[in-house]
């Protein structure tokens, strides 16, 4: 812990709504404390701007521990920031030097059309889960949880993609927008698990066509790994292309055609 | 002071709810769509219950203030989830859970709920294994299980140190399965402000779009919330930014009681303040007391590093005081000892906020492999906020607040004092009494949504069958918009010289000085008088800036500090009412010999209650006697 303090040029997007044209405004950001997270910097330049009788910057978040998959915004042109596996809540300023401009703009995604400011809609993702990301169990269904068997390893697999928090860091940092790593994430997930298999296919099919709707094509940058707060792995992007193309001949003898 | 009918049924304890269930009056298939359930918040409890009204077959609307279900605040839970599987053949069973939970509580929970909470926790296990949960398993495949929070079986089951998440996804995805197929609708980003009440029964709620600002009206045949808990009104807590208490509070207002506001639970080990500016407090997993020993330095006027302070300069407080549970004792316990030896000038850091909790000799003993293996997430966590490196200088850890017991009053129906509106999870008072067990959290949002009121509700809907919604033209809906809309435009009007941060910040140092570890007759006055001249600016100087038709978070904060600030006071109410120590409740006038805790079972084994008349006029209390009929009461001692 330091007593350290920091003065910043700040460049952050403003928009007053999805359909307003935005711009960077510019803003000093004097005596940030280095034990300060991102989150709160920004908390103390509201502060000075509502002080100034200056409308307050909107940003998203919530927790502030790195799991809800609130928050979220570029720094410096990177989705988090320059911080490996860091969600932005958790993103400190001691990681800044004295005099930096950071430039500080919201994801960049046609699926994710800006509410105002840094905040962004991303519901999108929840779109694809409607359609498949889940195992059809009513309640009051369930069998034993013993009954079935899971491997250490599998349940490890399935825990690895289950990680993602949805925060849409993958959209913003790939180059196409695509929505690959989160709807190859959450068919992981439940593929890799005995629960999944009944619905497995069925599950792909409709995940990654709904995927398509909204975002766009995955070109192997991998930079939606590199920016992914949780460090979800490219593999599972493998994993849902196998799955998809042999849902196409599954999902066909299941229709009898 | 009337007294309160929980219902809870008649016949010995085990037999209570299968015999409720039999009782309850059903809603025949085919008749379920003809009725429409509002759920709000989509937490474990909220999504939990609308998935689980759509499968049956309800028409269902269900409310967050997020831009998606899946960021309740329950993701952030760590440690587990108990159940009573006694898949350890470890001696657990049903009758031991209810009877741990019961005394975990300090004997101030209802017994027959409880016993509930024990009874179904069994099956959410299944069902969040059957939803595809990854649960840790054992080489065999066969379920993880770990002992918590000094548990003598181990009973809590885990997904690394993500269960909230996992559990959170589980019931997001059961409520994302029914929206798509219809049969949920989501309003996401839509805020309740109001509950509508028409001849004395839940109708509806008045919500704010926060992305348009439009005041919209929703009716439905029974409310549900699930809109967690009050622990933001210390400013600095566990909790999420955005966790308030504005649903259940405006309820309240309407005439839901509010049951034991002071039970507050503080957690021991969580990262200290760094200043002004801190916005939160991060939680450390209570496993570190297993390895980590917690200590002050002798003088206050040290200066030294940790490391050059030799042995016998150090104070091991907990190691000192119980010499039996040493570091490990509860986290009341703990708490109040670090608050003792920090107020009397021992605290560390910068600050001198904090206490040690050093690593070194479990180092020395174990090996640093071992500790990293144990604990590298956590030590991995406390760099990255303090930047400080635990494994060679002790951690600095103190209290926060973590999780409230108090909330709605509700019964075993889990239906509030107004008749169509029902409580669950964190929002309800109902099942941890003054203090809550760990991994005991997500076990009772699930078991509310998931297994209790899916039977609860039928029995309030059915005798309805025929009645048409309340139209949201009729006054009771166009009023409570009207009201609304002056309110948030009110706030705009004031026109003052700070902002709404700067009020919750003050409202919170109050709270946690008079109302926070330890309580007493003066202080508690004292915050009553304090709170009220602070909301009596807040509402003359509070600066809004920006429009009502847009995303606006500085309306929706001074929204939810406006109910925090009649919270507060109700909670000193409470905490001077309640002339004894129980769980997390500490009044410095009763406590033992030893400085711990002492119950007056005679005079206040009893659920407070309390009814709202105006902003001006203390609440009235009611009471609801707690008869224990199953578990005996003790004196909790750890020596």
């Amino acid at each position: 812990m330091s007593e350290e303090t920091l003065n910043l040029k700040l460049r952050i997007w403003r928009q007053d709504g999805p359909s307003s044209k935005g711009g960077f405004a510019e803003y000093p950001a004097n005596n940030i404390p280095t034990d300060a997270s991102f989150l709160e910097m920004l908390d103390v330049v509201n502060e000075q701007l509502i002080e100034q009788g200056e409308v307050p910057v909107e940003f998203p978040h919530d927790c502030r521990e790195g799991i809800c998959g609130t928050c979220g915004v570029m720094i410096n042109g990177r989705a988090h920031g320059q911080e490996k596996a860091t969600a932005t809540c958790q993103l400190h300023m001691r990681k800044f030097t004295d005099g930096d401009t950071i430039e500080i703009e919201p994801w960049r995604a046609a699926a994710f059309p800006v509410v105002k400011d840094l905040v962004v809609d991303r519901s999108a993702l929840d779109r694809v889960i409607e359609v498949g990301g889940f195992i059809s169990a009513p309640t009051g269904s369930a069998p034993d949880a013993n009954e079935m068997l899971i491997p250490k390893d599998v349940a490890e697999s399935s825990m690895d993609a289950a990680a993602c928090i949805g925060c849409g860091a993958c959209v913003a940092a790939c180059p196409n927008s695509a929505g690959q790593l989160f709807t190859s994430a959450k068919i992981w997930h439940l593929n890799a698990m005995p629960q999944g298999q009944a619905e497995r296919y069925k599950r792909t099919e409709e995940m990654v066509e709904t995927m398509e709707q909204y975002f766009g094509s995955c070109t192997n940058h991998g930079e939606c790994s590199e920016a992914c707060p949780k460090e979800i792995s490219l593999d599972f992007i493998a994993y849902m292309n196998r799955d998809y193309v042999k849902s196409k001949v599954k999902n066909r003898r299941l229709a009898g055609q | 002071m009337t007294t309160l009918n929980s219902k809870v049924p008649e016949g010995p304890i085990a037999e209570k709810w299968t015999k409720h269930k039999f009782d309850s009056k059903l809603v025949n298939p085919a008749n379920k769509r003809k009725f429409k359930i509002l759920v709000v918040g989509t937490g474990l409890a909220g999504s939990s219950a609308a998935a689980t009204f759509a499968e049956l077959g309800y028409e269902v609307e269900a409310f967050t203030f997020h831009d998606t279900p899946r960021r309740a605040h329950s993701i952030a839970a760590q440690g587990g989830i108990n159940a009573a599987k006694n898949y350890p053949n470890d001696g657990d069973s049903v009758f031991r859970l209810f009877y741990d939970t019961v005394k975990g509580g300090d004997y101030r929970s209802r017994e027959a709920n409880v016993y509930r909470l024990a009874e179904v926790s069994v099956d959410i296990i299944d069902q969040c294994a059957a939803q595809g949960v990854p649960f840790a398993r054992e080489y065999g495949g066969l379920l993880a299980n770990r002992s918590f929070g000094g548990a003598q079986v181990s009973r809590t089951f885990y997904a690394r140190g993500q269960t909230g998440q996992q559990l959170l996804i589980g019931a997001y995805q059961a409520l994302m399965r029914q929206v798509g197929l219809g049969a949920v609708k989501l309003h996401t980003r839509s805020e309740m402000l109001d509950l509508v009440v028409k001849d004395g029964e839940a109708v509806g709620i008045v919500t704010r779009n926060l992305t348009t600002g439009a005041v919209e009206s929703h009716a439905g045949h029974a409310v549900v919330l699930c809109t967690g808990g009050y622990g933001n009104v210390f400013y600095l807590s566990t909790n999420a930014m955005q966790c308030n208490v504005t649903a259940a509070w405006r309820a309240h207002r309407k005439g839901a009681y509010f049951a034991n506001p002071s039970y507050t639970q503080i957690h021991p080990t969580c990262i200290p303040a760094s200043d002004e500016f801190q916005s939160k407090l991060t939680l450390m997993s209570e496993s570190l007391r297993n390895d980590g020993r917690i200590w002050v330095p002798r003088s206050r006027d040290e200066t030294r590093r940790a490391r050059d302070i030799p042995e016998a300069e150090r104070y091991y407080y907990l190691e000192e005081k119980y010499p039996a549970f040493g570091n490990l004792v509860p986290r009341d316990v703990a708490s109040r000892n670090a608050k003792t030896v920090v107020d009397q000038g021992f605290g560390v850091g910068p600050l001198k906020n904090g206490v040690y909790l050093d690593f070194a000799s479990a180092i020395e003993r174990v090996g640093k492999d071992t500790i990293e293996a144990r604990y590298s997430n956590l030590f991995e966590m406390y760099e990255r906020i303090t930047g400080e490196n635990p494994y060679e200088v002790p951690m600095r850890i103190y209290p926060a607040t973590h999780y409230t017991m108090g909330g709605l009053w509700v019964d075993y129906n889990l239906m509030t004092t107004i008749p169509g509106l029902y409580a669950a999870g964190e929002a309800n008072f109902s099942d941890h009494g003054a203090n809550r067990l760990g991994a005991s959290a997500l076990m009772q949002g699930l078991a509310d949504g998931y297994f209790v009121l899916p039977y609860t509700i039928g029995d309030y809907l059915a005798p309805k069958l025929g009645q048409d919604l309340v139209p949201t033209d009729d006054p009771v809906f166009t009023e409570s918009v009207q009201n609304i809309k002056a309110m948030t435009q009110g706030f705009l009007d004031i026109n003052g010289t700070k902002s709404p941060e700067h009020f919750h910040r003050e409202l919170g140092k109050i709270v946690w000085n008079y109302i926070g570890m330890a309580r007493d007759q003066n202080g508690l006055e004292k915050a009553i008088n304090e709170i009220r001249a602070l909301r009596e600016e807040f509402w003359k100087d509070v600066r809004v800036l920006g429009n009502a038709d847009t995303l606006n978070a500085s309306i929706e904060k001074a929204g939810r500090i406006a109910d925090f600030f009649e919270l507060a006071e109700l909670m000193a109410r409470d905490a001077l009412d309640r002339n004894e120590s129980c769980g997390g409740h500490f009044r410095e006038e009763s406590q033992t010999e030893e400085g711990e805790a002492l119950r007056d079972d005679e005079n206040y084994a009893h659920v407070s209650a309390w009814e709202w008349h105006d902003a001006d006029t203390p609440q009235t209390k009611h009471a609801e006697e707690l008869e224990f009929e199953n578990v005996k009461l003790t004196q909790r001692s750890y020596k």
